[in-house]
């Protein structure tokens, strides 16, 4: 159970309850659709970005897991207001530290709590793909598959 | 589903004993044998002799040393086509259930298929037996149509009978769903598609571990299955072909082995099975295959059944008790396998927790997604029994999900 509580901690699980962000965005002027096909997880990520290109608003919909809807929700609470590039750091720091390259102490406390997830290979992906679709949005992707 | 009470499945109780996995790891409960089983040590020694005593290429060294291995390749298509009644001529050597359904496409498909007409499938079918189809589709304009399946996972004759019509030319069926365990009445559609002249492609993957396949009895044209699941080794499989019908069918790859005469100008082929097994054969995986499947007879196929049916009996009863728990493919046909979803917790999180309580399931859609669609869930975790399964797996599968219904629900 200890293992698993490193995993599931209780931040993951209540925003897996109740996620944050979670619907449309009708302001949004950015959209990704997010698809892992090995476990079916889905997700939308609708992003408002101003004129230099920051987060003023963002919002998903789709279903997964917990890891990935805790992994989405937090990640919306996170970018929200953040400026292009800092959202690009924030991405990459998440993605070493959740793929056991390092650079945990870079993230803030709140993504913290998925430093658990190096630990477990086969659910990198549930943990990155909000992450990968919103960078997709970002970048006028529609479409981004996590394989 | 029945136990019979008075076959000898004490015998089969001790199975477990003959895998190395559960000497190194006495209180694993591995429950994905539907996706692919463990190998008893009688296989593993089996592959080890063939390759340390008796190997050499097959149907070329004139020395002893090469007709050993040529025999013990001949002998194990034997043991397959005594395993499912066919004739030795009928059973062609793959890699997989899935090149298996690849080869028929390709051959017996491309031959015999023109736009317009009809390949029927069900909507229990496995991505090995849809995709193949659909290549075939885009390249000769074939129609795809579907059985519907029951809420509950069954197949009726009525559903089938619906869809048939003249233009149905193949029926691609499964003989038990790999997600749900549930068994469509193929004996009876077979039949009604012999009346019909309608050909049939049976896909026996998981229907082989758990039933004695008769093909003869089957009146079937075409018979795949996976030797990994059957307890042999993985890169082996198995087409069963009528042999009117292989005898017409063009070749499916070119090579050696299956050639008679070559010149630049003319190639001219050997007899099925030879003509559909270019370049060297898995010979070591035929081997080990012939025995996994004497390693089966050993025990008594039926003691087999009967032993893991009490099983199934027993796990699904415990399954049922959990609250909040909800098993799919309730068709009384079912067998083997059991797909659920706890209330709450997502197919991913349940596998991931359960693997720490040392119990192996499949989560995800079972590469049957447009099934997963039907049944309206993204997933569902899988625990399927075998041979060496016991209560006491069946017990810390019951434990581990309270476990995660307790993480989760605190």
């Amino acid at each position: 159970m200890d293992n698993l509580r490193e995993l599931y901690q209780e931040m993951i699980l209540e925003h897996a309850r109740k996620p944050r962000n979670f619907g449309v965005l009708p302001a949004a002027n950015h959209h990704a659709h997010g698809h892992n096909p090995l476990c079916g997880d889905e997700i939308t990520v609708h992003a408002q970005l101003d004129a230099a290109g920051n987060v003023a608003d963002v919002k998903f919909e789709g279903q997964g897991c917990a890891i990935s809807t805790a992994a989405a929700s937090l990640m919306t609470d996170m970018v929200k207001g953040k400026p292009a590039a800092e959202v690009e750091t924030l991405f990459q720091n998440f993605h070493n530290a959740v793929t056991g390259k390092g650079g945990e102490e870079k993230l803030p406390t709140k993504l913290k709590v998925f430093a658990g997830v190096k630990d477990y290979p086969m659910r990198v992906k549930c943990a990155t793909l909000a992450w990968h679709t919103l960078h997709a949005a970002m970048h006028n992707e529609a479409e981004v598959s996590t394989e | 589903m029945g136990a019979v009470t008075s076959m000898n499945t004490a015998k089969v109780a001790n199975a477990r004993k003959d895998f190395a996995l559960f000497d190194a790891q006495p209180e694993l409960a591995f429950l994905d044998t539907a996706a692919s089983a463990q190998k008893p040590k009688q296989v593993l020694a089996a592959i080890e002799d063939c390759y340390a005593q008796h190997y050499a290429n097959i149907h070329r060294g004139v020395y002893k040393l090469s007709q050993e291995a040529t025999m013990a390749y001949e002998g194990a298509r034997k043991t397959v086509a005594e395993f499912i009644n066919a004739d030795e001529r009928e059973i062609i050597f793959t890699r997989n259930a899935t090149e298996s359904i690849n080869l028929v496409a390709s051959t017996w498909g491309r031959q015999n298929l023109k736009a317009g007409d009809v390949v029927l499938l069900s909507e229990l079918e496995h991505h090995a037996n849809i995709v193949p189809w659909h290549m075939l589709r885009d390249e000769l304009g074939i129609e795809l149509r579907i059985i519907p399946m029951t809420d509950e996972g069954g197949i009726t004759l009525d559903a089938f009978k619906s869809v048939l019509d003249d233009k149905v030319k193949l029926l691609a069926i499964t003989h038990m769903s790999n997600a749900l365990g549930t068994c469509p009445p193929v004996a009876e559609m077979v039949k009604l598609c012999k009346a019909k002249g309608i050909t049939t492609l049976v896909d026996g993957c998981q229907a082989v571990i758990h039933n004695i396949v008769d093909v003869k009895a089957l009146g079937c044209d075409f018979f795949v299955f996976s030797g990994h699941k059957l307890y042999g080794p993985t890169g082996i499989g198995v087409l069963f072909g009528r042999y009117d019908l292989l005898e017409a069918m063009p070749p499916y790859q070119g090579g050696g082995d299956m050639i008679r005469t070559v010149t630049f100008d003319k190639v001219t082929y050997v007899p099925a099975p030879g003509k559909f097994e270019a370049g060297t054969p898995h010979i070591a995986g035929a081997v080990g295959l012939a025995a996994a499947i004497d390693y089966l007879n050993s025990y008594g196929r039926e003691n087999i059944f009967a032993y893991e049916d009490e099983l199934y009996a027993y796990a699904t009863e415990q399954l049922q008790s959990i609250e909040g728990l909800t098993l799919y493919g309730t068709d009384v046909s079912r067998k083997a396998v059991l797909s659920f979803a706890v209330d709450g917790i997502h197919p991913h999180d349940m596998g991931t927790i359960l693997d720490q309580y040392g119990v192996c399931v499949r989560a995800g859609h079972h590469c049957a997604q447009p099934l997963m669609k039907r049944l309206g869930v993204p997933a569902t975790t899988r625990a399927s029994v075998g041979i060496y399964n016991n209560k006491a797996d069946v017990d810390r599968l019951v434990k581990a999900i309270n476990k995660a219904k307790e993480l989760f629900h605190g």
